[in-house]
C-alpha cells in the first residue's frame, strides 16, 4: 500500500467506520435499515451537524467554541419571544433570529481576534453571559405561543412528503461549506490562517478578519440550529442547547479535523454527526439504556482519536 | 577513546537511509561530519548515540566490539549528543537540568546543596562559572544553554562529543568561546564529532572530515589536505559551478529610499537607497538589528521614525498587507514558523499572497491557479513530484524556493531578504543564488540581511553594515573585504 492509499484510506477511516456500525444494526435490528427509521435519525442529527458545521471553521482555525449551546438557546428565545409576544412576522422573526445569532459570534471572534483572549476561555465566558441573559428574558420558563404554519414547518415539515426539512436543510449547509472551503478565497483562508497563523499575517492575510467571520458564522449556525429545534419543540427553552458543543466537537473530531488547526474536511464532520446519531438510534433500537449509549459514545470518540494518531506515525 | 563503526546500514521502511557507512573517530579529535541535508548526517549520529539501531554493521570501542541499544548504553560508554534543538527544560533550573534524572539524594530528597557544588564545578571547568546554577534555563541566552549543555555532557563523563550544529544561533562572541572550549576538549583527549553547514568554521577548527552522500561514505580527508572545492564536490557528486553565481549588473533608476529610520529602540538611524536591479547586503553581528531594518519596514514591527518611498511615493506602513500592496515581499529568517503553512500544499503555499487575484466573487480559478503555479515550480526548478504535495515534504532548498515562488506571486518591486540561504544546503544554495540573481536581473531591488559574510560580499553590490542598531557604513561590495566589513561591524573605524 503506498502512502498515498494509505492517507486515502485514514481519511475515509469515519466513513468506513460508519459504514460498519450500519451494516452491524441492520444486521442486529430489522428496524434500522428502514426508509423511515434512517430519515428520522438523519432528521435527530441534522441540529448537532448544523452547529459542527460551523465549528468546523473554529476547529479548523485552531479554535474552539463552547457557547454554540447558548447562543442556540438565546436566539431560540428572542425568536419565540419575537413572535408571540410582539407579534412580528416568523419569517422576519427567524431572519432576525439566526442575525442575532451571528452577531453574538461575531461578539465572540470580536474578544478573540481584537481582545486576544484565548478562545477557549471567551467563549466559556460568552457561554455563561448568554446562558443567563437567556434565563433572565425568558424568566425561566419555556417560550411558548408561537402559533405559525411556517415556524411549525421549519422543524417537522417534509419535501415531497418524505424527507424532512431539517434534512434538507443540513443537506444544503453540507453543500455550502463544502464550497466555501474547497473553492473560496476564504475558505482557504481559513486553513492557512489555522495552520499557520504568523505566515499568514506576513503574507497579507487580514487575520482578524478571518477569525471574527468564522465565529460569526459559527453563531448563525448554531442560532439555525436553534430555530429548528424551537420549532419542534414548538417552544424555546432558555436550558436548550446544554452540552450540545461537545456532541459538535465530537463530531468534527470525529471526522478527522485536527484540534490543532489547519488540516480538516466538511465531508467527515458530516460522517462522525451521523456516526454519532446513528449509533445512539441503533442502541436505542437495541434496547440499551440512555446510560450505557454514553459510555459508548464515549469510547468510540476514543477509538477514532487513538486510530487517527497510530495513522500518523 | 576510538569509535569505529563499519557497514552501517538503516532503513526507515522501504527508504534507505544509511548503506554501508564507515565512520572512525580518534581520541582528541575534532571530525567534521558533512554531507547535503537528507545525506544520513544526523541518522548515522543517532544510531551512535542510542536513539535508533543500525539494520547490520558494527560499532567498536577501543577495537572492542559494542552493543548500544538504548541511549543509556551510550552515556555508560561516555558518548554524549548536544542536539540542534536544545533539550533543557526551560521552567527548571541549570543545575536540575544538568542532573535531570541523576539527581544526589540524601534520605531520598535531593540534596540540593550538593548538586549546586557539583553543578558549579562543570561550569568552572568551561570557564563559565557566571552561569548561576539555580538560573532558570530558559532565562539563559542560546550561547549560554548550549555551555549547560556541553557541562551537562561532561557530568556524564563524556569521552565522545556529538555537536550538530553548535552555532546555527550563537552570536560570533560565542561562537569564539565555544571554539575555545573545544580546543580545550580535544586537548584533554575527547573526541568531538562537528556536524555543521559552515565550511569557514569546519576548515578553522575540525582536523579531519567525513563526507555522506545519499546514504553513503564518500570519504574521509584531513583538513590539511583537502579544500573547499574538493568538499564540496565529494557532498554533491558533481561540479556546482561556481559558489556565487555571477551576474551581469545594469542598474536602473533609484527605487526604494529610506531615510532615518527607526523603530522602538532596536535600530535608529537607518538611510539607505537601493536601485532597480541592485543587491544591496545587510551585515552585522548578531543582535546588531539587521532583521530590525527589514520587520520595520515591512510593517511588523512600528515606525517611529523616518520615510520609506518607493519610485518617489512616499509609503506609511503599518501591517504586513500595506506593504505587499505597495509591491514589497518579505522572505522571513525562520521558513517553517513565518515563511510556510506547512500544512498546506506547495500549490497553496505558493498562492498564499495573491489567491485573490485568481479569484471572481471570492471563487478561486481552480485551472488558473494551477497553470501559473505549474510554471513558478518550473521556473524556479522546485524539485517536488506534484504541486498537491505537503509542502513539508520538500528538502529545505526547496521549501526556500517555494518561498520565493510564493513573493513572486505579487511581482514585488522591492525584495527583503533575511537570511535566504540558512539551513539550505551547498547545491540549494547556489540554486537560490541564481534565482537572486535573475530577480535583481529583471529589476527587483533587493535588499539582503545574511550572516554568512562571503555570500554578503559576493551577492551584493553595496554592504549596508550594522553595528548596534546604527549604520556603521555603506561599503561598495567591490572593495570592500571581510575584515573591513567585521571591523565596522564590530564598532572599529572604517
Amino acid at each position: 500500500m503506498t502512502a498515498q492509499q494509505k492517507a486515502l484510506l485514514q481519511k475515509l477511516g469515519p466513513f468506513i467506520a460508519l459504514l460498519v456500525v450500519s451494516a452491524g444494526l441492520a444486521v442486529m435490528s430489522p428496524d434500522f435499515l428502514t426508509v423511515g427509521n434512517l430519515l428520522n435519525v438523519m432528521r435527530q442529527v441534522s441540529i448537532n451537524a448544523l452547529i459542527a458545521f460551523g465549528m468546523t471553521l473554529v476547529i479548523l482555525l485552531g479554535g474552539i467554541d463552547l457557547s454554540v449551546g447558548s447562543i442556540l438557546a438565546l436566539s431560540s428565545v428572542f425568536t419565540a419571544m419575537l413572535i408571540a409576544n410582539f407579534g412580528i412576522d416568523p419569517v422576519a422573526a427567524t431572519c432576525i433570529g439566526v442575525a442575532a445569532g451571528a452577531a453574538m459570534g461575531a461578539a465572540n471572534g470580536l474578544i478573540i481576534a481584537k481582545g486576544k483572549v484565548a478562545p477557549f476561555i471567551a467563549t466559556l465566558a460568552t457561554m455563561t453571559i448568554l446562558r443567563g441573559l437567556s434565563l433572565q428574558f425568558s424568566e425561566g420558563r419555556p417560550v411558548t405561543g408561537l402559533n405559525s404554519d411556517f415556524f411549525s414547518m421549519l422543524g417537522g415539515g417534509y419535501i415531497a412528503n418524505l424527507i424532512p426539512i431539517p434534512v434538507v436543510g443540513m443537506l444544503v449547509m453540507f453543500g455550502v461549506f463544502w464550497f466555501v472551503l474547497k473553492k473560496t478565497v476564504f475558505g482557504r483562508h481559513v486553513y492557512a490562517v489555522g495552520g499557520n497563523e504568523e505566515a499568514s499575517r506576513l503574507s497579507g492575510l487580514s487575520v482578524d478578519s478571518v477569525k471574527i467571520w468564522v465565529y460569526t458564522i459559527s453563531g448563525a449556525m448554531s442560532a439555525m440550529a436553534g430555530i429548528i429545534l424551537t420549532s419542534r419543540l414548538n417552544s424555546a427553552q432558555p436550558t436548550a442547547g446544554a452540552g450540545y458543543e461537545l456532541d459538535a466537537i465530537a463530531a468534527v473530531v470525529l471526522g478527522g479535523t485536527s484540534l490543532t488547526g489547519g488540516r480538516g474536511w466538511i465531508f467527515g464532520t458530516l460522517v462522525g454527526a451521523l456516526l454519532i446519531g446513528v449509533l445512539s438510534n441503533g442502541l436505542n433500537l437495541l434496547g440499551v439504556s440512555s446510560f450505557y449509549q454514553l459510555v459508548v459514545k464515549g469510547i468510540v470518540i476514543l477509538l477514532a482519536v487513538l486510530m487517527d494518531r497510530g495513522g500518523k506515525k | 577513546m576510538q569509535i569505529r563503526m563499519h557497514g552501517i546500514n538503516k532503513a526507515f521502511g522501504p527508504v534507505r537511509v544509511l548503506e554501508g557507512v564507515e565512520f572512525r573517530l580518534g581520541a582528541g579529535e575534532i571530525h567534521a561530519l558533512m554531507g547535503e541535508n537528507g545525506a544520513g548526517k544526523s541518522t548515522l549520529m543517532k544510531i551512535l548515540c542510542g536513539v535508533y539501531q543500525a539494520d547490520a554493521g558494527g560499532i567498536e570501542v577501543d577495537d572492542h566490539p559494542v552493543h548500544i541499544r538504548n541511549t543509556r548504553d551510550a552515556e555508560h560508554l561516555g558518548i554524549a549528543i548536544i542536539h540542534q534543538e536544545l533539550n533543557l527544560i526551560p521552567q527548571l533550573s541549570v543545575m536540575e537540568n544538568m542532573f535531570l534524572g541523576r539527581e544526589p539524594r540524601r534520605f531520598g530528597v535531593i540534596d540540593t546543596a550538593t548538586m549546586k557544588k557539583n553543578c558549579r564545578e562543570y561550569l568552572k571547568l568551561l570557564g563559565t562559572e557566571q552561569i548561576d546554577p539555580e538560573c532558570e534555563a530558559g532565562l539563559l541566552s542560546i550561547g549560554q544553554q548550549q555551555m549547560v549543555e556541553i557541562a551537562k555532557a561532561l557530568s556524564l563523563n563524556a569521552q565522545v562529543l556529538i555537536m550538530d550544529e553548535p552555532t546555527a544561533a550563537l552570536t560570533d562572541r560565542e561562537i569564539e568561546l565555544l571554539f575555545g572550549i573545544m580546543t580545550d576538549l580535544k586537548n584533554r583527549g575527547v573526541g568531538i564529532v562537528y556536524v555543521s553547514h559552515r565550511m569557514e568554521e569546519i576548515f578553522r577548527i575540525c582536523d579531519k572530515i567525513s563526507v555522506l552522500r545519499d546514504g553513503q561514505f564518500v570519504g574521509e580527508r584531513r583538513i590539511v589536505d583537502t579544500g573547499f572545492d574538493e568538499i564540496v564536490r565529494m557532498m554533491v557528486g558533481r561540479e556546482i559551478g561556481e559558489r556565487f553565481p555571477t551576474r551581469s549588473v545594469t542598474l536602473g533608476e533609484e527605487r526604494f529610499r529610506v531615510e532615518q529610520l527607526a523603530d522602538e529602540g532596536q535600530i535608529s538611524d537607518i538611510s539607505f537607497s537601493v536601485r532597480a536591479g541592485e543587491v544591496l547586503g545587510v551585515a552585522g553581528l548578531m543582535g546588531a538589528g539587521r532583521s530590525e531594518i527589514l520587520k520595520t519596514l515591512f510593517g511588523i514591527n512600528r515606525k517611529t521614525n523616518g520615510s520609506v518611498s518607493l519610485e518617489g511615493i512616499p509609503l506609511n506602513i503599518t501591517k504586513p498587507h500595506e506593504a505587499i500592496a505597495a509591491g514589497i515581499g518579505f522572505v522571513t529568517e525562520d521558513r517553517k514558523s513565518q515563511g510556510l503553512v506547512l500544512s498546506m500544499s506547495v500549490r497553496e503555499n505558493i498562492t498564499l499572497t495573491n489567491l485573490g487575484g485568481y479569484a471572481r466573487a471570492g471563487v478561486v480559478n481552480g485551472g488558473a491557479e494551477s497553470r501559473s503555479v505549474g510554471k513558478q515550480i518550473e521556473r524556479l526548478k522546485i524539485r517536488t513530484r506534484d504541486a498537491e504535495l505537503d509542502v513539508k515534504s520538500l528538502s529545505g532548498g526547496n521549501q526556500q524556493k517555494v518561498v520565493f515562488a510564493k513573493w513572486l506571486e505579487i511581482a514585488p518591486k522591492v525584495l527583503l531578504l533575511d537570511e535566504p540561504t540558512r539551513g539550505v544546503d551547498v547545491g540549494g544554495k547556489a540554486e537560490i543564488y541564481h534565482i537572486i540573481n535573475e530577480l535583481a536581473g529583471q529589476g527587483v531591488a533587493i535588499v539582503m540581511v545574511s550572516s554568512e559574510l562571503p555570500e554578503v560580499l559576493a551577492m551584493s553590490d553595496r554592504i549596508l553594515v550594522m553595528h548596534q542598531g546604527r549604520q556603521a557604513g555603506i561599503f561598495d561590495a567591490k572593495t570592500a573585504t571581510q575584515e573591513s566589513i567585521m571591523a565596522a561591524a564590530a564598532g572599529g573605524q572604517s
